[in-house]
């Protein structure tokens, strides 16, 4: 469904990442993990193109995309459709209400009827617990509920992978509960999805394989049992102590 | 002295002026001082956006455009422009850069509008966080659907305190249009003093007016302020 090849970028002097491969099939789940700095944002805004890698090949659903070229604002827009991106700090519309921000690509973008759009996001709104909540503007919903609407809004377009950088990591702990949720119902549904997260417990039951990441390179890959009880690399083992304490 | 100058001042006499005036001055306001106004900024606003867009653009040669636009209006006096656009162009002998007053005035005032309020839309468009690009980005909005849908809606909020002083700004800078022989206000003023010598009079009864057009666009301003701010939490 996704993969990448030797995906390299450097922002100036600094590389931070360096020839990643990466692999997930079709309605798998993946979970990145790895130290501040290590790239794992990096990669994920490379898979939604918003960074471009300086080299590296990724393709996503038979569509490849080649950074050895020079890409045109139209292809890298219709690659972009392909990926639906969910940020840690939710980036939802404050203009909009929770109903407009999950519209808002399908009508602008996907040119889909009002009433069709409409009908579809309050779906996806339903969908994520917030029938309630479809006329609210952002400014009057909680943190776990915006994060909400912002997994709505990143899936309103259909994409074929979801991308989920930290997207509980800006929530009181006693919201985070109900975004995980919503992110294992989506796995339940089959969603091919790459989750960069600090939560292990989700990531044991919902993840098929862990990545650890350091300095830009994925050091270790493997179902979550594997990696989080028997860790081979001297690194995950260290960053695994640092965070179970 | 004081009871000289205020039985003098509201003499029976100066009432009538006050009430004579009143109407012409009235005129000058509705056919020319708020037409002014009113298209020279809705045609600055115009410019401001596509200049702000160039100063943003990241394309060197329309963001170079751009700055030299702005940095020669607001390095030179409005009434400079005004000479310039209508006397300047006017006495070059070509028939199309032969302007009437009114039109002169509006080109002038447009331009000058366009250079400042530029400033303020792109302070506006860069104060917008850059999440908000990228997610509209990232469900596939272009360029300008992202500027269109999401940044400039959001941009118009913060810009509105500062485009309203350029406004109300505006609606006094219009006096300056009396050089040139437009009938707007205040030259209904000059040419009423001109008849009567009574220029404290009907110049007070002129900034009287000018300041209720402005209190009730202060009003205006209010009301526009807190339906964008409907989003925001107070
Ligand atoms: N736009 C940028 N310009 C320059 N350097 C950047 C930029 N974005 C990220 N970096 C650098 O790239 C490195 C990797 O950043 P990235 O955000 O991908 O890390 P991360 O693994 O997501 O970290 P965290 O867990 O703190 O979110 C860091 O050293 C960061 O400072
Ligand atoms: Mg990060």
């Amino acid at each position: 469904m996704i993969s990448t090849q030797k995906i390299s970028k450097q922002f100036g002097d600094l590389v931070v990442l360096k020839d990643i491969d990466l692999e997930v099939e079709k309605g798998k789940v993946v979970v990145v993990i790895g130290p501040s700095g290590s790239g794992k944002t990096t990669l994920l805004r490379c898979l939604n193109l918003l960074e471009q890698p300086e080299s590296g090949l990724i393709s996503i659903d038979q569509q490849s995309i080649d950074f050895g070229k020079k890409l045109s604002k139209k292809e890298i827009r219709s690659f972009r459709k392909k990926s639906g991106m969910v940020f840690q700090t939710y980036n939802l519309f404050p203009h909009f209400t929770a109903l407009q921000n999950v519209m808002e690509g399908p009508v602008t973008v996907q040119k889909v009827n009002k009433t069709e759009a409409k009908k579809r996001a309050a779906e996806l709104l339903t969908k994520v617990g917030l029938k309630e909540k479809i006329d609210v503007f952002p400014y009057q919903l909680s943190g776990g509920q915006q994060q909400r609407v912002g997994i709505a809004r990143a899936m309103a377009i259909d994409p074929k992978v979801m991308l989920f950088d930290e997207p509980t990591s800006a929530l009181d702990p006693e919201l985070v509960g109900e975004v995980l949720l919503v992110m294992k119902d989506l796995a339940k549904e089959g969603r091919t999805m790459v989750v960069v997260t600090h939560e292990m417990k989700f990531a044991k039951e919902v993840a098929d394989e862990v990545i650890f990441m350091d300095e830009g390179k994925i050091i270790e890959r493997g179902e979550p049992v594997d990696l989080f009880e028997r860790p081979k690399e001297e690194r995950t083992k260290k960053f695994l102590n640092l965070i179970n304490q | 002295m004081k009871m000289y100058l205020s039985s003098s001042f509201f003499s029976s006499e100066n009432i009538a002026i006050l009430q004579d005036s009143f109407i012409p001055l009235l005129k000058g306001v509705l056919s020319y001082t708020i037409p002014l106004t009113l298209i020279s900024f809705v045609i600055g606003l115009f410019i401001a956006v596509v200049t702000a867009v160039f100063r943003i653009s990241g394309i060197k040669i329309l963001a170079g455009i751009a700055r030299v636009y702005v940095s020669i209006i607001r390095g030179t006096p409005l009434l400079v422009q005004l000479f310039i656009v209508f006397f300047g162009l006017g006495n070059l002998g070509v028939d199309f850069l032969k302007f009437e007053p009114f039109t002169g005035t509006i080109i002038a005032f447009s331009l000058n509008t366009g250079a400042y309020a530029s400033e303020i839309i792109r302070a506006s468009i860069l104060s917008i966080e850059k999440g908000q690009w990228e997610a509209s980005s990232s469900i596939g909005m272009s360029y300008f659907q992202s500027l269109k849908r999401v940044i400039l809606p959001q941009a118009t909020r913060v810009s509105i305190p500062p485009l309203s002083n350029s406004f109300i700004g505006l609606v006094k800078e219009t006096s300056l249009a009396s050089t040139i022989l437009v009938s707007e206000m205040f030259r209904k003023a000059q040419e009423i003093v001109a008849t009567t010598y009574t220029p404290l009079l009907v110049y007070v009864e002129a900034a009287a007016i000018y300041w209720v057009i402005c209190f009730i666009l202060s009003l205006i301003q209010d009301r526009i302020e807190t339906r964008l701010n409907r989003y925001v939490k107070t």
